[in-house]
């Protein structure tokens, strides 16, 4: 199959602060299904990182197997991006971030490969709190071997195949708060609007950010039994509440709509607007996001929207003591202790 | 009563129960004989468990140099009743068997043809000690004393130690050197001594150093620029990692901040750790991981991927006998197809064979370069025998002047500079080597998609055939190329010319060539090659081709390294005889020349030699 996207782009299309124009966060052409909940979280993602203006060539995308992991090329195409093991980029990420600090990390997985074969390495990552954006983009099922139930279907939710899913599913929005994320959030694929604010919030959050989005496999996993299809989702959402997302350097000169109940200042100084919240929801208390979670999921909802946030948690490289500049930066002058320390040891060894 | 009469040439067993504390003391013991300018090579040889088992500490004492494992105990010290039937019988004929003598020796553990020196050790602690662990951790220095006397062990040396090894713990040097003194007056007074056996201070170790080789791959990852490790613990792999940490923690902390120049994540599993090597060296920092044999088998699909998406990984693997539940703490080299072949699909890997402490710094030094030369994993193939022993070697060295050659990486203004369009897997200097970017180099150029194959030479995806076979011949180009970039072999020529050579490789060549010099004295000559990497080199295939036949000697069941020079580079399968020992223990000199007395068919009765030399 071809694809040919024409290249002619308006001279006058609006850019960011950068001068980048968000075609500059394209990638390739997709080639999954027409109607696949990824393609839209790509372009939550092409939005966000062009609504954060970051230099595009300072992002690192790291996916593993599956159809989610294959749409890295999807988006920023200036980026460097890795397809690397089925259920391996937390390690992967893990390595990158420990080489150069400075750069922002997107990990792209799925549910099959988060929930079941890269279960131990979602885990720990979590544990590490690195500094990354983790997300899941799930569908319940397999979808480039053709359909099987993964981890995350629901009991009695049914793909095309129609045989009822007997398992109990992984809430991998619970486990990562079980396991110590500082950042927590689950949204639905065709919801742009809750979306893109919680992915600039994530990548702006210092820590492990994990977010989990439903995102309906339209080819095997969009029957109405199916608990993870459009129309069952549409149906059962629930929202913690509205939220919008202020960079930090937009912060003067940003005109929001008052009226937000609740405001949460990350690391780096942005600020996170929450509207329409319960006031009872306090998405800093680990706690009660769990309790909230298993409350919505007995109802048969699927709460959604920024679920908990905890702003200042040492990350990974502060947690190892490493200096600030990237590792990878580093040379033989400031590397290598040289001979005279080597006439040391070998004296301490005769 | 026969005794065995030896000058610094014999063969001395300490038989203890771990956890008691024995190690420091045999230490000590060889240290001691080593400062007496006496060439001295020390194995543990310990169970997998922490506290109880039956432990040995082996010391060869060697005024020739020969540090492999010679086969035969001359003196035992045994203070463990537990293995002591066993210590008994593998003591030689004539040699001395050194006991606790607080209760009589059992009936059973007479031999006629031994010499027994008992000493009370448990009575000396009880009369001196109070503290039931002081008794326990004194016994074992008083044994040391004790040798002193009978064998000649300079009381000096032993003092000197004693007080470097409590430097800032003062208190702790009187008491050590009173039971020191404690056993040596008691054997002074109650032996003839020394015993025929014995030690006489000489200068034949030169300005040696005594070091295990995995604290050399440690501190040789410092120097060659390591920055980024993941691991997970496996013995006998890991004291490199923590080595790397002892010595990073001294030599690689910022001044001004304290803040740590390298990080290091023990990892979930090995999955993991060698995931963020890949992760690590893709986003362009020289990082690495240190594992054994099963460890290899889980990291194999990444490794797998390294090779294909050419992300230059270093991969320590300390070889144990195998499997998971095998022998981990049992020295063999049997890891070279796991290793060499490691993956799906078509898959070759680089290899180095270290085979003394600086060989296993300089290596680890220059994988991170070979590594970043040819894009891809280089793996040091070394064992628990080199790696968990003290082991005789000479000091290191390193060459202030060097810069660190990260190969063929484009800068922004490389990038900047290009007319033709930037190509990852573009073959620009037909050498099979690309240049390649790290991630975040130039804002508009560079950046590329990082995948094992289905891509050309832009990394661009496609599942074409032909772009897959282009891409694979290009490796195989590369593999080439590397042949001249991996260490030389050494050639150690016979002293006649002759028409037979062995091979071999890493821990196998102390024995080996001290074998070839039994051999050499009875008239068997044999030109020596070993081997130090692999691809094999040009001067591996001239050897065997100037050879009408060549042993290879190795330590696993299937001949690996002969099977690999056989598929490698073609050769005749009859040409190379295999000399074989895998149980666990190093393979002795004693085996090697009687295995190729029995190939070469001439002498069917192998004179039997109980020393070296």
């Amino acid at each position: 199959m071809t694809y040919i996207r024409p290249n002619f782009r308006h001279p006058e299309l609006p850019r960011n602060e950068l001068g980048y124009a968000r075609k500059d966060y394209e990638g390739s052409l997709s080639t999954l299904c027409a109607g696949c909940g990824h393609d839209s979280i790509s372009a939550a993602i092409i939005q966000a990182c062009y609504e954060l203006a970051l230099p595009p060539h300072k992002v690192a995308k790291i996916s593993g197997i599956g159809c989610s992991s294959k749409t890295p090329t999807y988006f920023l195409g200036k980026s460097h991006g890795f397809n690397s093991v089925h259920g391996r980029m937390p390690s992967v990420a893990t390595g990158a971030n420990l080489a150069n600090r400075d750069m922002v990390y997107i990990g792209v997985s799925g549910d099959g490969d988060s929930a079941s074969i890269g279960l131990g390495q979602f885990a720990h990552v979590t544990r590490r709190n690195l500094n990354m954006l983790y997300i899941v983009e799930n569908n319940g099922c397999y979808g480039l071997t053709k359909g099987q139930d993964s981890a995350t279907a629901d009991v009695g939710s049914a793909s095309k195949k129609g045989v009822a899913n007997p398992y109990e599913p992984i809430d991998l929005c619970t486990m990562a708060l079980q396991l110590g994320a500082t950042f927590v959030g689950r949204s639905f694929s065709g919801d742009k609007d809750q979306l893109v604010p919680l992915i600039k919030a994530a990548i702006s959050h210092r820590g492990f950010a994990f977010l989990d989005v439903i995102s309906p496999c339209v080819t095997f996993n969009n029957t109405p039994k199916s608990t993870k299809g459009y129309e069952y989702v549409r149906d059962h959402l629930a929202a913690t509440g509205t939220m919008d997302f202020v960079p930090m350097r937009q912060e003067i000169t940003a005109n929001y709509a008052p009226g937000f109940s609740k405001e949460i200042t990350l690391h780096d100084g942005s600020v996170i607007h929450l509207y329409k919240q319960d006031n009872s929801y306090d998405a800093g208390d680990r706690n009660q996001a769990i309790q909230a979670i298993q409350r919505f999921k007995t109802k048969g909802d699927i709460l959604t929207g920024l679920i908990y946030v905890e702003p200042d948690s040492p990350d990974f490289h502060e947690i190892q003591g490493t200096v600030h500049r990237p590792l990878r930066d580093l040379d033989a002058a400031e590397l290598c202790p040289g001979s005279r320390s080597l006439d040391a040891i070998n004296a301490n060894l005769r | 009563m026969k005794r065995i009469e030896a000058v610094n040439d014999f063969v001395i067993r300490f038989a203890n129960v771990n956890g008691t504390g024995s190690a420091s003391a045999n230490n000590l013991f060889a240290k001691a004989v080593f400062r007496m300018g006496i060439p001295v090579s020390p194995k543990n040889i310990f169970p997998s468990n922490i506290q109880g088992l039956p432990t040995w500490y082996e010391v060869r004492v060697s005024e020739k140099g020969y540090l492999g494992s010679r086969g035969g105990v001359d003196m035992m010290v045994a203070v463990n009743p537990q293995s002591m039937a066993e210590d008994i019988a593998n003591l030689e004929p004539g040699g001395y068997f050194f006991y606790d003598s607080t209760k009589p020796l059992d009936i059973r553990y007479q031999r006629a043809d031994i010499n027994y020196v008992g000493v009370p050790l448990t009575d000396i602690c009880r009369r001196e000690y109070a503290d039931p662990k002081q008794r326990q951790l004194f016994k074992n220095v008083i044994y040391v004393g004790a040798l002193s006397a009978l064998l000649d062990l300079e009381f000096n040396v032993l003092k000197d130690l004693i007080g470097e090894q409590f430097k800032g713990k003062e208190k702790l040097v009187a008491p050590n050197i009173h039971a020191l003194e404690l056993g040596y007056q008691y054997a002074a007074e109650n032996f003839k001594c020394p015993l025929g056996i014995r030690l006489e201070r000489r200068n034949n170790v030169g300005d040696k150093i005594l070091m295990e080789g995995n604290a050399a791959i440690g501190l040789g990852a410092v120097y060659g620029g390591a920055t980024v490790a993941g691991w997970y613990p496996i013995t006998p792999s890991t004291s490199v990692v923590e080595a790397f940490e002892k010595y990073a923690n001294r030599l690689r902390i910022d001044p001004g901040s304290g803040d740590r120049k390298f990080a290091i994540a023990q990892a979930e599993d090995e999955l993991a750790a060698i995931g963020m090597v890949v992760g690590a060296a893709w986003n362009g920092a020289r990082a690495f991981t240190a594992t054994s044999g099963p460890g290899v088998s889980l990291m194999s699909e990444f490794l797998g991927l390294a090779y294909f998406a050419e992300v230059p990984v270093v991969l320590v693997d300390v070889q144990r006998a195998g499997p998971s539940t095998g022998m981990p703490t049992r020295t063999q080299q049997s890891d070279l197809f796991a290793a060499a072949y490691a993956s799906h699909g078509d898959t070759k890997h680089v290899l180095l064979f270290p085979a003394t402490p600086k060989e296993c710094f300089d290596m680890s030094a220059q994988s991170f370069e070979l590594a970043d030369q040819l894009q891809t994993p280089i793996i040091i193939l070394t064992d628990l025998d080199l790696g968990m022993n003290d082991n005789m070697s000479e000091p290191l060295v390193w060459d202030d002047s060097k810069v660190y050659d990260r190969g063929k990486v484009f800068t922004a203004e490389q990038l900047d500079n290009m007319k033709e369009r930037f190509g990852r897997y573009l073959d620009v200097d037909d050498d099979g080597i690309c240049y390649r970017t790290y991630p975040g180099t130039h804002p508009e150029k560079g950046a590329f998609f990082t995948r094992g194959t289905s891509r050309d030479e832009y990394a661009i995806y496609t599942e074409s055939g032909d772009a897959y076979v282009r891409n694979m011949e290009r490796l195989l180009k590369k593999f080439e190329t590397a042949k001249s970039y991996v260490p030389a072999p050494e050639l150690i020529p016979a002293r006649q010319e002759t028409r037979e050579g062995v091979i071999f490789f890493g821990t196998s060549t102390a024995s080996t060539l001290e074998a070839l010099d039994q051999l050499a004295e009875e008239g068997v000559h044999i030109d020596a090659l070993r081997v130090r990497a692999f691809p094999f080199n040009r001067e591996v295939e001239d050897f065997i081709e100037q050879h009408d036949r060549v042993f290879v000697v190795e330590q696993n069941r299937d001949g690996q390294l002969r099977k690999m020079l056989i598929i490698e580079c073609d050769i005749d399968p009859k040409k190379l005889l295999s000399v074989r020992y895998y149980g666990g223990m190093p393979i002795t000199a004693r085996n090697i020349s009687r295995q190729i007395h029995q190939l070469r068919g001439g002498a069917t009765v192998t004179k039997i030699r109980r020393k070296a030399g």
